[in-house]
């Protein structure tokens, strides 16, 4: 595969491919734990906010959210400035916009994946905490999410799966990641399957390697756990 | 929020929903034709047989729709024989590259969903239409199949509902399907968040749509009779 010295720009691209996709990661297990919380929570306030939430983000094509956090944001930091007196366009860039929009696709999905962990910890172990005279916060971290992680695990491994392919979306709002790189070479050398055809080889690569690193990360977090015989 | 533009509008976003209910409904049952023999060489025994479909799923599977896309729709331009050939008038537009991808792109989800299902069908359900003197096709026509379809159903209720999402990436390819009509109007009136925000319910209405086709369709199948 002949990359007319393009090469280092799609390394450069699935560096950045990568950096948005541990970024949305990081705000999609937040809001995801925050969904799963806000659902199971005693306050219907939070309940109804929770399942509005999941609902419509869920019913909703990634593509029209990435627009509408990238277009929507300035629009309101516009409308913001004006209130406070400053006359300027406002814009958020690519990658924040791009971070948040997929943060929030994976949070909605993973609200459900951490609500149906967080239901199998028995509730025994938290008064067995309790009893010990742990504080409500110390229970989760010691006791509640070492369990629910275990069983969460291969839930958000694949939500990590589909999140490392969304990430090819921002680069219709413009961010020069792997799928934006590649559309540049194109248009430099007009051969687009060449180099589409090594976009898809290189997401091919990433998505093995998450494959094993989550494969590893489930082991270790069954450790302990006897190995079921099927 | 003005409401005026997107009541002003809603007939243009109307049209570009409508066309993305047609990419899906065309391109979910072209979709799981396809399913069905790669599902069925999927579950064979024979090594040789099985390799293609895994390799194909694979590549579907591990890659966005996006690239997918572009693969077909830039990609194949690449070469003087797909120019010169006779598929070239479908080729080149733009609605037929967007079909062909997502019905490939779903067809890998769905044959991995079938062939859960048909290896979920019970041993014992097989051996006994083998003892009735059914032969290996027959009973997989008579007996696996309608079983597997039974099965594998609220999984591709969930497939559509995907692709239903996945069709917004079609405006990346000049097509005015739901998103592409958004953002056309967009461009015009420079209010995205009325706009979007329209075109989100409309996605909403579609995939609640969709919900209740299949909840008709199950309860006709008796899935949850078997």
């Amino acid at each position: 595969m002949n990359l007319h010295g393009f090469g280092d720009q799609l390394l450069a691209g699935t560096l950045l491919t990568l950096q948005l996709a541990f970024a949305s990661l990081g705000v999609g297990l937040a809001l995801g734990m925050a969904g799963a919380l806000a659902k199971t929570s005693r306050n219907a306030a939070a309940r109804w906010a929770g399942s509005t939430y999941t609902t419509v983000v869920r019913g909703v094509p990634e593509l029209l959210v990435v627009l509408l956090v990238y277009f929507g944001a300035s629009q309101v930091l516009t409308m913001l400035a004006e209130l406070v007196g400053i006359d300027a366009y406002v814009e958020i860039d690519a990658f924040t916009a791009g971070t948040i929009a997929l943060g929030l696709t994976f949070g909605a999905y993973a609200t459900e994946v951490l609500r149906g962990a967080l239901q199998t910890v028995p509730h025994g172990h938290v008064e067995a905490a309790q009893a010990l005279g742990m504080g409500s916060g110390r229970i989760f971290i010691r006791i509640v999410m070492p369990q629910a992680w275990r069983v969460a695990l291969p839930g958000l491994g694949n939500l990590f799966l589909v999140l490392l392919k969304d990430t090819a979306l921002i680069s219709v709002i413009g961010l020069e990641e792997l799928m934006r790189k590649s559309a540049i070479a194109v248009s430099h050398t007009k051969e687009p399957f060449t180099f589409y055809m090594a976009a898809a080889l290189i997401y091919l690569g990433l998505t093995v390697a998450a494959m094993t690193g989550l494969a590893l990360l489930e082991k270790r977090a069954a450790r302990g756990f006897a190995r079921r015989t099927a | 929020m003005n409401f005026e533009v997107i009541v002003e509008n809603l007939p243009k976003l109307l049209d570009g929903a409508l066309l993305t209910v047609e990419l899906v409904v065309f391109s979910s049952l072209a979709g799981l034709a396809l399913a069905f023999p790669l599902a069925l060489a999927r579950c064979s025994p024979r090594p040789w047989l099985r390799a293609g479909p895994w390799a194909y799923i694979f590549f579907f599977r591990g890659t966005p729709l996006l690239v997918q896309l572009f693969l077909v729709y830039y990609g194949l331009s690449q070469f003087e024989a797909v120019r010169a050939s006779i598929f070239w008038p479908i080729l080149r537009d733009a609605w037929w590259c967007a079909l062909i991808t997502m019905a490939l792109h779903t067809a890998a989800y769905i044959a991995e969903i079938l062939r859960g299902a048909i290896q979920a069908v019970p041993r014992g359900e097989i051996e006994a239409a083998h003892s009735l003197g059914m032969g290996v096709w027959q009973a997989q026509r008579r007996i696996v199949l309608p079983r597997a379809v039974r099965i594998a159903l609220p999984a591709y209720s969930n497939e559509v509902i995907l692709m239903l999402k996945g069709s917004a990436l079609a405006s990346t390819i000049t097509l005015l399907e739901l998103t592409g009509t958004a953002r056309t109007v967009i461009a015009r009136t420079y209010m995205p968040i009325e706009i979007f925000l329209a075109a989100g319910v409309l996605y909403l209405l579609i995939s609640f749509a969709l919900v209740q086709v299949f909840r008709l369709l199950e309860r006709r199948l008796g899935t949850y009779a078997c």
